[in-house]
């Protein structure tokens, strides 16, 4: 037996040990296969280090080996939530590199699919980020509805996830007949479903207690870290590169940029950066009508896709308003067929690495509704 | 009636019949654990706009018990470095203590497993006994999700059971009995005199009746987070701690804790249904009054309850630990204090 311990101890002068907790890459909710190595202090986080690396598949490493057309499936791979978006910056890319200029009916298809696959995107995002918050039911209405954007997809590639569909000059294929319809319907859909949510989960209590004045990101801190997308505008800056520097056509519609301005808790928080994505759901709608309206359903889609892509030698940066937020693609080529080099600025990766910068302090599952609000896919910070 | 089990009315007493009494409660709790896994199956399904289970039997009525066996035949997983002797007592100590609280639950006139007159006390005093298992098992598994997961629940169990215990204290102060048997009693007739709605008397109860509908609703409220439901399941919050306090177990284990959580929500469902809802009393007068038709309101009531937990469960998001506290001392304990202070002001007035 030891000596008998003191018992007039102060309170100040207890000291409590510090927990270092590994959050990861098998934890349900990290998104993936991110690990978070926590110090916590009880229920408090002190400490958060992400360790990266787990998914990670040398794609660009293997872009220099691969064709430029076969890079198009690589692409895929990296945001593979919106993967249309990803090939979309590729194809422009290569497209300023080659200095081919798509018909109108391609770039309504692709301004269609990329705002379709947004709200694919902020479906997963809201939904999981509900699902962090304990709401089980949400995430199945948001998948539910999800279905029917795969399904148009699916009709148009073949493919439900990693679609390949975009081509240097053109598209893989036509639009079925029907697809105005499909998407009409989609667009419905995707309205109902959002006014349920708003009473269901967004303004909910329990919700708004969770997720308001959590993990706030100020702006100045948003913008020296180069945060973008709805991180960004859930700070309340109104940045989009859709209106800031339209590309594509996307100045022909009229358009809205949602941010957070703080309705609920202050702007920076967890429920700013949520209202944002279910917010751009609704623009993207808005967009897709637009151009249902607009666009000519004649025309050949393949006129412009060249049969061997063989850029001059030259590079290009070529940089889009993702769902996620600017994903930048650096394309160097040789004047062969294959590229030089292809370098990615991986959204998620950027945006997840604010996240020991606005964790500290909140509890434990505070952290876990601050990387969801974040909405990372490791698919593209690992690359 | 003197006599409240028919078992010994029937057969007398005697070590057959006795077993059969401790016995007969258990085979209700398996049963009812089924039928409360396929409820929960189904009804988040429909909630869900989803099928939920079909392939086991017509309309997957089946799938509770496959469920059952598969983890019975599952490997029995006891990590290296864990306390083995805590660890493998903790699920049974956890369903002890749910299923200990049956020991007192009237389910009809004429059959209640004990006849106790400190019932709802000797509820209170069992019903911990299953935190105890909680942090047993989180702490003898080794594991740091589970050790939160423990702390955690102890925590709330111990500031839960303060306002539903005042709750409960506020209609024990109208029927001054604690014996489960004497409160439904008290409430025989119609729906009216049920303690929901102050319980039997005149017409001059009407101004403690939004109180008692109150303090039901505190005590319900209580019970969600004594029975770790969403939005109080932050012990187990899986987008947290893996799985709380269960992480480490597997197999029949595991299925001890499933099982004594379902236990456990019936528990808390006939406090309610006892004390509030009136037990075994049919709600309409004499109309389906009787023994027989006891344990069918009993039961009836009960699950209705427990339907609701279900409801809830798939409906709301999760508290946080900190909010869990707040909403237990600072609002549910003042509140439930202020309902308490009237009802016993009513009791002296009358």
């Amino acid at each position: 037996m030891g000596e008998l311990k003191r018992l007039d101890l102060e309170y100040n002068q207890l000291t409590s040990d510090k927990m270092r907790l590994n959050v990861g890459p098998q934890h349900p909710s990290t998104h993936g296969v991110l690990r978070l190595e926590v110090v916590v202090d009880g229920e408090i986080v002190t400490e958060v280090i992400p360790h990266l690396g787990y998914l990670h598949r040398s794609f660009e490493k293997y872009c220099e080996q691969m064709t430029y057309v076969q890079v198009i499936p690589y692409i895929d791979r990296m945001d593979y939530i919106s993967a249309m978006n990803n090939e979309w910056v590729y194809v422009m890319g290569m497209e300023k590199l080659m200095g081919l200029k798509v018909s109108d009916k391609v770039e309504y298809i692709r301004v269609i699919l990329a705002e379709l696959n947004r709200i694919a995107n902020h479906q997963i995002a809201v939904a999981t980020f509900g699902l962090d918050a304990g709401a089980f039911t949400p995430f199945l209405y948001y998948f539910r509805d999800r279905e029917h954007i795969i399904w148009v997809f699916e009709k148009l590639s073949g493919a439900r996830l990693l679609y390949n569909y975009f081509r240097v000059g053109g598209l893989a294929a036509d639009i079925y007949d029907g697809f105005k319809e499909d998407c009409l319907n989609i667009v419905k859909r995707v309205r109902k479903t959002n006014e349920e949510l708003m009473d269901l989960l967004i303004l909910n209590g329990i919700f708004i207690k969770r997720t308001a004045n959590v993990g706030i990101l100020p702006p100045d801190v948003a913008i020296s870290y180069a945060c973008s997308g709805p991180v960004l505008r859930g700070s309340g800056i109104k940045y989009d590169l859709r209106k800031d520097e339209p590309y594509s056509i996307y100045d022909r519609f009229d358009f809205d940029i949602p941010v957070g301005d703080g309705e609920v808790g202050v702007p920076g928080d967890c429920w700013n950066r949520n209202i944002v994505r279910v917010r751009e759901m609704e623009q993207s709608c808005r967009i897709i009508e637009q151009a249902l309206e607009q666009m000519d359903m004649e025309g050949d889609v393949k006129e412009l896709v060249p049969r061997r892509v063989k850029p001059p030698a030259g590079e290009v940066y070529m940089r889009a308003e993702n769902p996620k937020g600017d994903l930048g693609l650096y394309i160097v080529s040789d004047g062969t067929d294959k590229p030089e080099r292809i370098k990615a600025r991986g959204t998620s990766f950027v945006n997840l690495s604010v996240i020991p910068e606005i964790s500290k302090g909140y509890m434990f599952a505070d952290l876990i509704l601050i990387l969801g609000s974040i909405d990372i896919v490791l698919g593209e910070v690992d690359r | 009636m003197e006599s409240i089990n028919f078992l010994y009315e029937l057969l007398g007493k005697n070590a057959l019949t006795i077993t059969l009494v401790v016995i007969l409660p258990l085979g209700f709790v398996l049963i009812y654990a089924l039928v409360a896994i396929l409820a929960e199956l189904k009804t988040s399904a429909w909630i869900q706009e989803r099928l939920g289970p079909m392939r086991t039997g017509p309309w997957g009525i089946l799938q509770p018990v496959a469920e059952v066996i598969k983890l019975i035949q599952k490997e029995d997983i006891t990590p290296a470095k864990a306390d083995k002797l805590l660890y493998n007592a903790a699920p049974f100590i956890v369903f002890t203590g749910a299923y200990s609280a049956f020991a007192v639950i009237p389910f009809s006139e004429y059959f209640a497993p004990s006849r106790i007159d400190l019932g709802l006390f000797y509820i209170f005093a069992v019903g911990s006994i299953s935190a105890l298992g909680i942090v047993m098992g989180g702490w003898a598994s080794n594991n740091k999700y589970s050790m939160m997961g423990a702390m955690r629940s102890v925590a709330q169990l111990i500031s839960y059971e303060v306002p539903a215990a005042i709750a409960i204290l506020s209609i024990v102060v109208l029927t001054s009995t604690m014996n489960l048997q004497e409160i439904n009693k008290l409430q025989t007739g119609w729906f009216w005199n049920w303690f929901l709605f102050g319980g039997p008397g005149t017409l001059a109860k009407w101004w403690i009746v939004p109180f008692t509908i109150i303090l039901c609703m505190i005590y319900f409220i209580a019970a969600l987070a004594e029975t770790n439901r969403l939005p109080f399941d932050i012990p187990e919050g899986e987008s947290e701690l893996v799985a709380g306090f269960h992480t480490e177990y597997s197999g029949i284990k595991f299925a001890m804790f499933f099982f004594a959580e379902y236990a456990y929500m019936f528990v808390v469902a006939a406090i309610l249904t006892t004390v509030f809802l009136g037990g075994w009393n049919s709600p309409f007068g004499n109309l389906m009054q009787g023994p027989g038709w006891g344990v069918f309101w009993f039961i009836f009531k009960g699950f209705s309850v427990v339907m609701v937990q279900i409801w809830i469960r798939w409906t709301l998001p999760r508290f946080r630990v900190d909010q869990l506290m707040y909403l237990g001392w600072k609002i549910l304990l003042p509140i439930s204090f202020v309902c308490f202070l009237i009802i016993s002001l009513y009791v002296m007035l009358k």
